[in-house]
């Protein structure tokens, strides 16, 4: 066997893909047909919508807001979930003391957090930035511990008797051994620390797209919502498609 | 000093158990391999096979006694000379063949010239060539011990230890491999140990036997089976095959025995 495992063509995978964005699409138009333009902007309309507000710059500034307060949230949710990670998965009895506290601490709904959260930083990036890291910070951590600690003792026995030195043991062996577990921590914590990140500003902020979707809807612009929305879909579809695409090579060879 | 490759003496292994008295897992025993030799080590599980193995690499210390090979002592580092090769798989999935078999070479700063050659020589050796650029998920069991064996030999070591290399593999596999390994022994001139719980493996492949007690384990006897070097799995068919397996089970049932009664809680070591 040279090759890897036979998988679903590239052709058969995008007609799977078209059917299903055809069937979205039939559904929206359907839902736009049978409730109106009232309480449903059709795809057309929310497409060319889309495109006049973004040739417009208006969205640009809120835009810029929220990928900027997620770009801080994450790097800190990431750096803080794989630190703490390595430390738990290395240090066994700390892992097995924290595992069930972290997993009752992420099964809280978050939101109930967020007057906490609110209190302790203001209004504004610190309550964004803050409120995106805690939903993705615990999964990160929770993935890295695991995959620190079912790396394979005869890994680092075999790198032991091939005289390896400590830095190059961590670098070139436990790093890639850790690293698909890492990354679908990584994967996960970013999907989570957008929804964070997004549902502070629809509550506590002035700007960015989570408090526009909320100006939309108190004002009842259909459009702007859909379109908002449409966005974010596209934005986290493509994010989670091209991080998925990684994620299943590094786990192929594991 | 003896010129013995590797010589034991009075080496013991005792694990210090918290709140239990400490649990005597091997020895004392008193060893020398001649080199160039092919000795096989068998023994009821649990007698501490894979801790007389870990002790003679300097993976794990003695309790007590001293290990020395090539006349200097062993104390909880590898020697350059020594390659080992476990059961468990120990490719690394995140790199290719060839690159894992390089794993070493680069570690320690070989030029690229001199690693390539090395590497191409062993991928030939070990039957490997198609399989260069994949990586260990696609391949079968047997042929990932065959990189693990080839990361170990591109280190060119003079003694290599073998920790029930093929247990994880079918009998047909496993009677191939001995050929295989047999060859390499032959065509490097290392010595080998070799630790395994299978008798026919041990006694085709080796010039000596050692024959371990159940726990704590320490030789009861050391069989030789005077092969001559040229030999292969062929001799399975030849009675003397079948007088040395019989002196090796005769040796052993009583330990197994008794090592199962550990195991079930029948009677405590």
């Amino acid at each position: 066997m040279k090759t890897a495992l036979p998988q679903a063509g590239l052709g058969a995978r995008a007609f799977d893909f078209a059917v299903f964005a055809g069937l979205v699409l039939a559904v929206w138009q359907l839902a736009h047909v049978v409730g109106g333009e009232v309480a449903m902007t059709s795809p057309l309309g929310t497409l060319v919508f889309t495109a006049r507000s973004i040739a417009s710059g208006e969205l640009w500034p809120h835009f810029e807001a929220t990928l900027g307060a997620f770009a801080i949230a994450y790097v800190l949710a990431a750096s803080m979930g794989v630190l703490a990670g390595a430390v738990l998965g290395y240090h066994r009895l700390s892992g097995e003391v924290a595992e069930p506290v972290l997993v009752a601490v992420y099964s809280i709904p978050k939101v109930t957090l967020y007057p906490i959260i609110l209190l302790f930083f203001g209004i504004g990036i610190g309550a964004e930035v803050a409120f995106g890291a805690l939903h993705g910070v615990i999964p990160i951590t929770l993935f890295t511990m695991n995959g620190v600690r079912n790396i394979k003792p005869v890994y680092i026995k075999a790198a032991r008797t091939m005289r390896i030195r400590p830095y190059d043991l961590l670098r070139t062996v436990l790093l890639p051994a850790t690293l698909p577990e890492v990354f679908t921590g990584l994967r996960v914590g970013f999907s989570l620390t957008l929804i964070g990140t997004l549902l502070s500003e629809m509550f506590g902020s002035r700007r960015g797209i989570g408090f526009m979707l909320m100006q939309a809807i108190g004002l009842h612009h259909m459009d702007i919502i859909m379109s908002l929305t449409f966005l974010l879909v596209m934005f986290a579809l493509m994010a989670n498609a091209a991080m998925l695409v990684i994620d299943h090579r590094l786990h192929r060879r594991a | 000093m003896s010129d013995a490759h590797v010589a034991l003496k009075g080496v013991t292994r005792v694990y210090q158990r918290a709140g239990q008295e400490p649990l005597e897992a091997l020895g004392p025993i008193d060893l020398d391999l001649s080199a160039g030799e092919f000795f096989a080590v068998v023994g009821p599980s649990g007698c501490g096979k894979s801790t007389l193995l870990d002790v003679i690499a300097g993976l794990s210390q003695a309790s007590a006694g001293t290990v020395s090979i090539e006349g200097k002592p062993v104390r909880g580092v590898v020697p350059e000379s020594v390659g080992v090769v476990f059961q468990d798989d120990a490719s690394f999935p995140w790199l290719t063949v060839e690159d894992n078999i390089a794993f070493g070479l680069n570690r320690q700063g070989m030029d690229a010239a001199e690693t390539n050659r090395r590497v191409a020589q062993a991928l030939a050796l070990m039957g490997l060539n198609d399989f260069a650029r994949a990586y260990p998920a696609q391949l079968s069991g047997g042929m990932r011990q065959r990189v693990c064996i080839a990361r170990t030999l591109v280190l060119q070591p003079r003694l290599i230890l073998l920790d029930e290399p093929f247990g994880a593999l079918d009998q047909q596999t496993r009677l191939l491999m001995g050929d295989e390994l047999l060859n390499l022994w032959r065509k490097t001139g290392a010595t080998i140990l070799l630790i395994t719980h299978a008798l026919d493996e041990a006694a085709m492949l080796s010039d000596r036997v050692g024959v371990m007690s159940a726990r704590p384990g320490r030789f009861l006897e050391i069989v030789e089976t005077g092969w001559p070097r040229g030999r292969d799995s062929t001799i399975v068919a030849s009675p003397d095959f079948g007088r040395v397996t019989g002196r090796l089970w005769s040796l052993l049932r009583a330990e197994s025995l008794k090592a199962m009664q550990y195991q079930t809680g029948a009677a405590r070591p």
